[in-house]
């Protein structure tokens, strides 16, 4: 059997036919933000602002987050109104109370009510609580979202699923500037004598964007 | 007059050069305010390398449909914007 340069072969019931292979990343050119990015990480560490080490540390840590973390804050402030008032007064120090590390940038909880549902986006860029909640979606840092979750935030959400009755009105969150967004769901009907983890189970990372609500199982 | 908490305030209407952190969409706008984000660096200054003191950051409410003639929804639905206090022109 030969193969070809861009592609293999194997059999699939005898017959054998080529796919493309899977491109590796150097495949493609550098773009103009990858050589930034080198650029500007070299420059650092050579200017002893921090270590290879550090950066390496810091990408491991915003790849370990996890939105299981947002799942307990939340979890944590349906069942203890105390710690629901701390969270919605600061979000990081709340989760040190329970041992999560938030990172050092500010977040706000913002709280539906009944009557009132929050979404968060970033229009300009894709600002996000990585730290606490690990990588945003793909979607989340679309054009798409970005510009027509503040547009006609009732037709987004309609596409993700989401059909709110009438009379709950939407406030959308734009973080234009040094603070990340977490929305606080109300604890969905079905959940009484729940469990802190069953509860933090059911909040998925839509619903602390807002663009789902959590439901008991 | 200064901006506070529950000052209507209006995004003035400029279109500076370099980075900032003013959305188009609510330049020109009246919205309230409705809480401090913080005292933040100011990022236009930092995008090129200057600090500066901190600035004001005020959360500011607009109704979607001062934003969106056409809007559909609830006519209560609103966006909320943290923006730079030097935006912004306290109007009552």
């Amino acid at each position: 059997m030969t193969h070809a340069h861009d592609e293999h072969e194997h059999g699939h019931d005898g017959h054998a036919h080529p796919h493309p292979r899977q491109p590796d990343i150097e495949d493609a050119p550098l773009t103009w933000h990858m050589a930034l990015t080198e650029a500007l990480a070299e420059l650092i560490v050579r200017k002893g602002l921090c270590t290879q080490a550090d950066i390496r540390r810091t990408l491991e840590k915003i790849d370990a987050a996890s939105p299981a973390a947002g799942g307990r804050l939340v979890a944590r402030a349906w069942l203890d109104p105390d710690f629901k008032a701390r969270l919605l007064q600061d979000v990081n120090a709340a989760a040190t109370e329970l041992g999560i590390d938030a990172g050092g940038i500010p977040i706000r909880a913002v709280e539906d009510t009944p009557d009132r549902h929050n979404v968060i986006v970033c229009t300009l860029c894709s600002c996000y609580p990585r730290f606490l909640l690990g990588g945003s979606p793909d979607w989340y840092k679309s054009k798409a979202y970005r510009a027509r979750v503040v547009r006609e935030p009732r037709a987004v959400l309609a596409e993700f699923g989401l059909d709110l009755p009438d009379g709950v009105q939407i406030e959308v969150h734009d973080s234009t500037a040094e603070l990340r967004y977490l929305v606080v769901p109300v604890r969905p009907p079905g959940t009484e004598g729940w469990s802190e983890d069953q509860l933090a189970a059911i909040v998925t990372r839509d619903c602390l964007i807002g663009t789902a609500l959590p439901v008991a199982a | 007059m200064s901006v506070t908490v529950g000052t209507t305030v209006r995004v003035l209407q400029m279109d500076p050069p370099g980075h900032h952190r003013t959305p188009r969409f609510v330049r020109g706008k009246e919205g309230v305010v409705v809480g401090l984000a913080g005292r933040m660096p100011d990022a236009e200054r930092l995008a090129y390398g200057g600090r500066g003191p901190d600035q004001p950051v005020w959360r500011v409410r607009f109704r979607q449909t001062t934003l969106w003639p056409d809007y559909v929804g609830d006519p209560r639905d609103t966006v909320v914007l943290d923006l730079y206090e030097h935006w912004l022109e306290p109007r009552r």
